[in-house]
């Protein structure tokens, strides 16, 4: 880029008579040059470029394989298993998490003292520990009844039929994940401003409506961002339900690998793209919900993508323009 | 700028008495209210003023039970509020209850308070909507109507946040009228205001005055009292000091405190 006329005053004394600078508030100021990220993002730049050239062309990886299983029939059934058992405890634990974070907030000492144990509890115990627990359940409670505790029971079911493997990791992961959720929704409804509580309240509106309507949809702005930290954690979490002889995604490569011990990495490779799949995946509705809920809260909503990306396109061309002006 | 049309009473409404009798409250060990007697008669405009923590907030958060008297008890309409008369005892009302006694109360909050991820037009309408009062078509109606009545007829699809102070606070008073009350009590509606923003309030307020509502208004605006107020009641440690129509307890001020008061902030 050459630099404007007006600004070459190498010249200590009085400038050539045949350039004539110009009044100062016409100039443009010229930007600061930054050496220093020049450097670092050249020798980033390197670092990444040999990171991909390792990835493609050592062999260890076996690309060919990879492809090979990358949609074979029983992987995409360990993803099926996968997504079924974090699709049923994001949403157990969930509901768990608002039951447990309503108690921690009531204003009964012994709900609030239950919640808190379980809380306490279930984030101190590892969740194979938990999910080995139950896979054993079986062996410690032959039969699960329904009534008064040390008085007669209402209803009772074999437990053997009920604890299938499936039933057991969604329940060992709902168990742990309602701990974590019920703390990331206490704080959404904590962060929900005093005023609103009393508007409602100084409006006659009826309690469970204050709530859905009000206060929930109004904590659900910092509930989002938390939470889906916490699904992405449990996303992964369930490759623990190998453990209990479970094949999901995790389960099914680590089986086939023993099945075909030279094919471990790339098997490992398959899981770890459809790991990143489904977290990005994630991240993409996380943007929409928390673009959703945002409603109010800013004047204007953050833009999409898209709209990011023509604002973009938009203030490029008018800067080569104003460059080509000058 | 606001519509005339808020001279016409709101059609269904009888304004309210409102009775405090012997009210008493503590926070803590701190004695915010220290046996405060008054009678609001239908239609009057009161205004409360005085000194920061004196007690003038609590005393309308008494009165829709936003706040527990520990002694003493609140009436309008002659309906007791937030408790029940059991023989000779005042027994605590339902949650239920008191959140419907409060339907009938409007309140109208310093800082606004509107929900802010509903539009204006969802704000006004939500409490006939969710008490039941009127179906989701009709409160909106009511809503539109009342909104043209503050002067905010463009304004239904935009969230509060889009709004200036004094247009948020014109929402709330039409969310508060939305109720249907019989006395709207309103918490210093200007103090978070800038100064420019505060005409537009007062004029709602004002119209709502020569409607025949009843009101009771705390506020630090002393020339708006004495335009409006049928009567002025100063209060200072938590205790009525004096009261009496605008001409005497703001002109010839019976008692030093209130003197000393008036003196700066005049």
């Amino acid at each position: 880029m050459s630099e404007p006329p007006g600004l070459t005053v190498a010249a200590p004394e009085a400038p050539p008579a045949d350039k004539p600078s110009k009044p100062l508030t016409a100039q443009r100021v010229l930007p600061l040059r930054r050496p220093g990220r020049w450097i670092a993002t050249a020798v980033v730049l390197i670092l990444v470029a040999q990171f991909v050239h390792g990835l493609t062309t050592n062999p260890f990886y076996q690309w060919d394989r990879f492809g090979y299983w990358f949609l074979r029939p029983n992987i995409l059934d360990g993803l099926l298993i996968t997504l079924e058992v974090a699709a049923y405890s994001a949403v157990l634990g969930l509901l768990g998490g608002i039951l447990l974070a309503l108690a921690r907030l009531s204003k009964s000492p012994v709900l609030r003292a239950v919640s808190w144990t379980y809380v306490w509890a279930l984030r101190s115990i590892p969740l194979i520990v938990v999910l080995l627990f139950l896979y054993n359940f079986s062996a410690l409670y032959k039969t699960l009844s329904v009534g008064v505790p040390f008085g007669p029971a209402f209803f009772s079911f074999d437990e053997s039929k009920l604890a299938t493997d499936m039933a057991v990791a969604v329940i060992g992961l709902s168990l742990n994940e309602a701990a974590y959720a019920a703390e990331v929704v206490r704080g959404g409804i904590l962060s929900v401003d005093q005023g609103q509580h009393e508007a409602a309240a100084a409006l006659g509106l009826p309690k469970t409506y204050q709530f859905t309507r009000i206060v929930f949809p109004q904590a659900l702005r910092s509930i989002t961002p938390n939470y889906v930290n916490q699904l992405i954690g449990l996303i992964k979490s369930t490759s623990l339900v190998f453990y209990v002889s479970l094949l999901d995604l995790f389960g099914t490569a680590q089986s086939m690998g023993s099945t075909y011990p030279g094919d471990i990495v790339p098997l490992l490779l398959v899981a770890t793209v459809w790991y990143l799949i489904l977290t990005s995946v994630v991240s993409v509705i996380q943007f929409y919900v928390e673009r959703y809920f945002a409603r109010g809260a800013t004047r204007s909503l953050p833009p999409t993508p898209l709209q990011k990306l023509r604002t973009g396109l938009t203030d490029l061309r008018a800067r080569i323009r104003r460059e080509a002006a000058v | 700028m606001t519509a005339k049309t808020l001279d016409e009473p709101l059609a269904d409404v009888e304004p309210a008495t409102v009775e405090v009798h012997d009210v008493h409250k503590w926070y803590g060990a701190h004695r915010v209210l220290n046996g405060i007697d008054l009678t609001v008669r239908p239609g009057e405009v009161t205004v409360i003023l005085g000194p920061s923590g004196s007690g003038k907030s609590t005393l309308l958060r008494v009165i829709n039970h936003l706040e527990k008297p520990e002694i003493g008890h609140v009436s309008v309409n002659g309906e007791l509020i937030g408790v029940k008369r059991q023989g000779d005892r005042l027994k605590e009302l339902s949650e239920r209850a008191i959140l419907t006694q409060r339907g009938r109360i409007g309140f109208v909050f310093q800082n606004f308070n509107l929900f802010p991820h509903l539009t204006v037009l969802d704000n006004v309408a939500a409490a006939p909507v969710a008490t039941g009062r009127l179906g989701r078509a009709e409160a909106q109606e009511l809503a539109r109507e009342l909104l043209v009545r503050v002067g905010l007829a463009d304004k239904t699809g935009a969230y509060p946040r889009q709004l200036s102070g004094g247009q948020q606070q014109r929402v709330a008073i039409a969310r508060a009228l939305a109720l249907r009350p019989g006395v709207i009590l309103f918490d210093e509606p200007t103090s978070a205001l800038d100064p420019e923003l505060v005409g537009e309030v007062l004029a709602v307020i004002r119209d709502l005055a020569t409607s025949g509502t009843t009101l009771v208004i705390v506020t630090h605006e002393i020339g708006f009292a004495r335009e409006i107020a049928d009567r002025v009641v100063f209060i200072d440690g938590g205790k009525i000091v004096e009261q009496g129509p605008p001409s005497e307890v703001l002109d010839k001020p019976q008692h030093e405190r209130t003197r000393d008061f008036l003196s700066k902030v005049l």
